[in-house]
């Protein structure tokens, strides 16, 4: 979806600002928010994506105005309603009052924390041989899905060059909307800052995205 | 804020979908054991150790696996190293993808919009934020982190470090580095 999470090029968000010693939690709830959505994912509550979905479909004006877990907190949330786990009255009581709904597999315990702490792996089995080879030129779609999807704006429509194979990977267009992984070839996509920003552009930067192939066309 | 968390909490443990005890120890894991010092140990030996830079820069996750750390890298680790005609830096313009396992959890100026969004258009005037100014014709490569890889950036070993024990050479290298936004502190900028 055309979002404001999909940030890359805007103007007028100001310097960045780098806080010194900063501690991992700014206050404890924010560790809590981390990590119930770390062990409802590894219960099979839902999939990274949509995950990351419930955030980019918060409201605009929360998305810019809220911190970085009052986010993940607004987003679980409504994973939480949409997905059938607790109701409104729940969450506004904090208590709760429906019978629990099966998780896919199973509630995290802590001799399992690892499944949280270890990193999964994204490959999946090929569906095809892949349409493009390291150096072949590529341009990004001009797509414009109403959904959750991995392609910025700031590339639809530009011309790169395949840098990068990584093999098959679950297509998160397709596994946001609960229909499967439907695997696709991912690749690394290098765009000469130029071609992305116009000739005034530094010409010393390049640019890439990883990029599902549904994403490209050949150029 | 944490009173809305707190009711959340409360009905998913009710409920048997978390177990508090669970969220304890994930929390203890990214406060005292995941952090960028597993990063700097992988960087220290990659400066060391040529055969396991060559590993390392070949298939990122099979050679920090070997390290034994705390949390196993993912499958889709990409290493990319700084020369003295390339410089990388790394964002994630659409969320805040980070490699956790070697580098804990992003700071907040990773995930909000300045860095966000300027990283891709300007990126030598994001390194300025920084206090970081590169040569002129140095490549600036920006690496989007828009799918399930993640990278993390080789920095450039120190000038008057030979002969340096992996440890002591860890000591200079930054979470920063290791994004891009920073180089690696030298030799004179250790405070002890």
């Amino acid at each position: 979806m055309n979002g404001v999470h999909d940030m890359g090029g805007m103007d007028g968000f100001g310097k960045v600002e780098p806080e010194t010693d900063e501690p991992v939690f700014h206050a404890a709830w924010e560790g809590r928010v981390m990590a119930m959505m770390r062990a409802m994912g590894a219960a099979g509550a839902w999939n990274i994506d949509m995950s990351r979905a419930s955030r980019e479909n918060l409201p605009p004006d929360v998305y810019l105005s809220s911190s970085y877990y009052r986010k993940w907190q607004l987003g679980m949330e409504q994973l939480v309603l949409d997905r059938g786990f607790a109701d409104a009255a729940e969450l506004a009581e904090g208590h709760a009052s429906t019978p629990a709904k099966p998780l896919k597999r199973g509630t995290l315990t802590p001799e399992n924390v690892g499944r949280v702490l270890n990193r999964g792996s994204f490959a999946r089995p090929a569906q095809g041989p892949a349409r493009f080879a390291i150096g072949d030129r590529v341009r990004a779609k001009n797509i414009h899905p109403a959904t959750h999807t991995r392609l910025p704006r700031y590339v639809r429509g530009h011309v790169g060059v395949i840098e990068m194979i990584h093999g098959t990977h679950a297509f998160p267009d397709s596994a946001v909307l609960d229909k499967g992984d439907d695997p696709q070839w991912l690749y690394t996509v290098r765009f000469d800052n130029r071609d992305l920003w116009g000739p005034d552009a530094d010409p010393t930067v390049k640019v890439s995205i990883d990029a599902f192939e549904p994403y490209l066309d050949p150029a | 804020m944490q009173l809305r968390v707190r009711a959340l909490e409360t009905v998913l443990t009710e409920k048997g979908y978390v177990d508090p005890a669970t969220l304890d120890l994930i929390v203890e894991a990214y406060e005292t054991k995941i952090g960028p010092r597993n990063g700097a140990r992988v960087v220290a030996k990659a400066w060391s150790d040529p055969a396991f830079k060559a590993r390392l820069l070949e298939n990122g996750s099979e050679a920090v696996a070997t390290l034994g750390m705390e949390s196993r890298v993912g499958d889709h680790l990409v290493v990319v190293e700084n020369t003295p005609q390339r410089h990388n830096i790394v964002v994630c313009t659409l969320c805040s993808c980070y490699p956790w396992e070697v580098l804990g959890l992003p700071p907040v100026w990773y995930k909000a919009a300045p860095y966000r969004s300027r990283t891709v258009k300007d990126p030598r005037g994001v390194l300025a934020d920084f206090g970081v100014t590169l040569p002129k014709d140095t490549e600036i490569r920006v690496w989007d982190s828009t799918a399930e890889t993640r990278f993390l950036v080789l920095p450039m070993r120190p000038e008057g470090t030979e002969g340096w024990s992996e440890d002591r050479l860890a000591d200079l290298v930054t979470r920063d580095s290791m994004i891009g936004t920073g180089l690696a502190r030298r030799p004179q900028e250790l405070t002890s």
